[in-house]
């Protein structure tokens, strides 16, 4: 099943965005044939607010199973659970590709719990 | 009636205690008076008035909430709104009650008919009764639910509560800044007083607020408190962009002393009077200046 990763660019050898909402772009990619297409979120990470919704929304309809990602608020988590989403943390200062291939290693720990608050506006 | 609002850019340069002495010397000169307490995240004002005979009334906003039985997971809520309150996830809709701003938008476009609007409490607005000797005025406090994260329905209610007949002056006591909940608060006031320090922190906020102000449409006065700490360029960019300064409160220890027992200046300070009585004189004719004017 894909994977979205959220990056700081349109590309698979971008670095992780730490951010889920506001991620610049989504790696959607096939874990095993390692294909990927790019999603911008730019326009929804300037959003007043519900980024988190929106972004939880938007890789939903990717028909994704799992995010890659560094932190994502309730709102966020709340949309992802009811899509049956998993979330995986990714650490930082690392690559899509390098994530991708610490996932496919298991090697990610899986967020049952939003990671931090919301941020209201 | 008279509607003046006190506001500030920066927090902490004095707005509360400009209101609530200029709502204590307003009612012993015989005014009727009624304070509005619209800092509704941290409301402050009675803790130097001590109101008492307080009732409540709770402030309620409406939410969306959907029949799943008649929804068909078309999106068309999820589309319309605009601060991503609702959304739809498969064929289940998702709504996010702390980002609804209660426009109505989904539950009218819906053409399903699946939602309808519950109400929600998300604040309080308090009013009461605060002595004076010879004389009482009102206070009018929002307080927001702490946890809540939209401020401006407690501060619509509070400026609808500042509307009712039996007042002469109404007096608005803004929160810091220049985001929703202060547009909120100074609307439709004849004049807004923007209280400042002659800080750079304090003239880059005082400049935010200006622009805000006049944006609005409204005209702005400048209160100075502080003053003599900073420099002189908060003065000079009054007197280039035309804002006449109401009030200079000086740094003064014996300020602060009162302010931290919850004293009013008025009361503890007598002397000052004068200076409240004097910014008086110039609000009351800087708002007349505007009506004369063609």
């Amino acid at each position: 099943m894909k994977v979205a990763i959220t990056t700081q660019d349109n590309d698979i050898d971008a670095l992780v965005d730490p951010r889920f909402g506001r991620a610049a772009w989504f790696i959607i990619v096939d874990p095993e044939s390692e294909e990927w297409t790019a999603v911008d979120n730019r326009a929804n990470a300037d959003a007043g607010g519900g980024a988190g919704v929106q972004a939880g929304t938007i890789v939903a309809d990717q028909g994704v199973g799992a995010v890659i990602t560094g932190n994502v608020g309730p709102n966020a988590h709340r949309t992802l659970a009811a899509a049956g989403v998993s979330v995986y943390q990714a650490g930082n200062g690392v690559t899509a590709r390098e994530a991708l291939r610490r996932y496919k290693a298991q090697e990610l720990p899986v967020v049952t719990t939003p990671t931090v608050a919301g941020h209201w506006s | 009636m008279l509607r003046i609002a006190v506001a500030s850019g920066k927090g902490g340069t004095g707005k509360t205690t400009l209101a609530v002495n200029l709502a204590a010397l307003l009612a012993d000169q015989g005014h009727g008076v009624r304070l509005l307490d619209a800092d509704v995240e941290e409301p402050d004002c009675h803790l130097f008035l001590h109101p008492h005979d307080e009732s409540s009334a709770p402030v309620d906003v409406l939410i969306p909430v959907v029949d799943d039985a008649r929804c068909t997971a078309c999106r068309v809520c999820a589309d319309v709104c605009a601060f991503n309150a609702i959304t739809v996830i498969g064929s289940s809709v998702l709504v996010f009650p702390e980002l609804c701003h209660s426009c109505g938008a989904c539950p009218l476009l819906c053409p399903e008919s699946a939602l309808h609007e519950e109400s929600r409490t998300t604040g309080q607005v308090r009013r009461g009764t605060v002595d004076r000797p010879g004389a009482s005025f009102e206070l009018v406090t929002g307080v927001l639910t702490v946890g809540e994260a939209k401020p401006v329905p407690v501060t619509k209610a509070v400026r609808a509560a500042g509307e009712r007949e039996g007042a002469d002056v109404v007096l608005v006591d803004a929160p810091p800044g220049t985001s929703c909940p202060v547009i909120e608060s100074v609307r439709g006031a004849d004049l807004v007083v923007l209280v400042t320090e002659p800080t750079p922190f304090g003239l880059n906020d005082l400049r935010l607020a200006v622009e805000m102000v006049r944006a609005l449409g409204l005209r702005a006065v400048v209160a100075i408190n502080r003053a003599g700490v900073g420099d002189d360029r908060t003065l000079r960019y009054c007197e280039e962009e035309g804002l006449e300064v109401v009030l200079e409160l000086p740094d003064d220890r014996r300020i602060a002393e009162a302010y931290s027992r919850g004293e009013l200046l008025v009361d503890a300070l007598p002397e000052l009077r004068q200076l409240f009585e004097s910014m008086w004189r110039r609000i009351v004719n800087a708002v007349t200046a505007q009506e004369v004017r063609p």
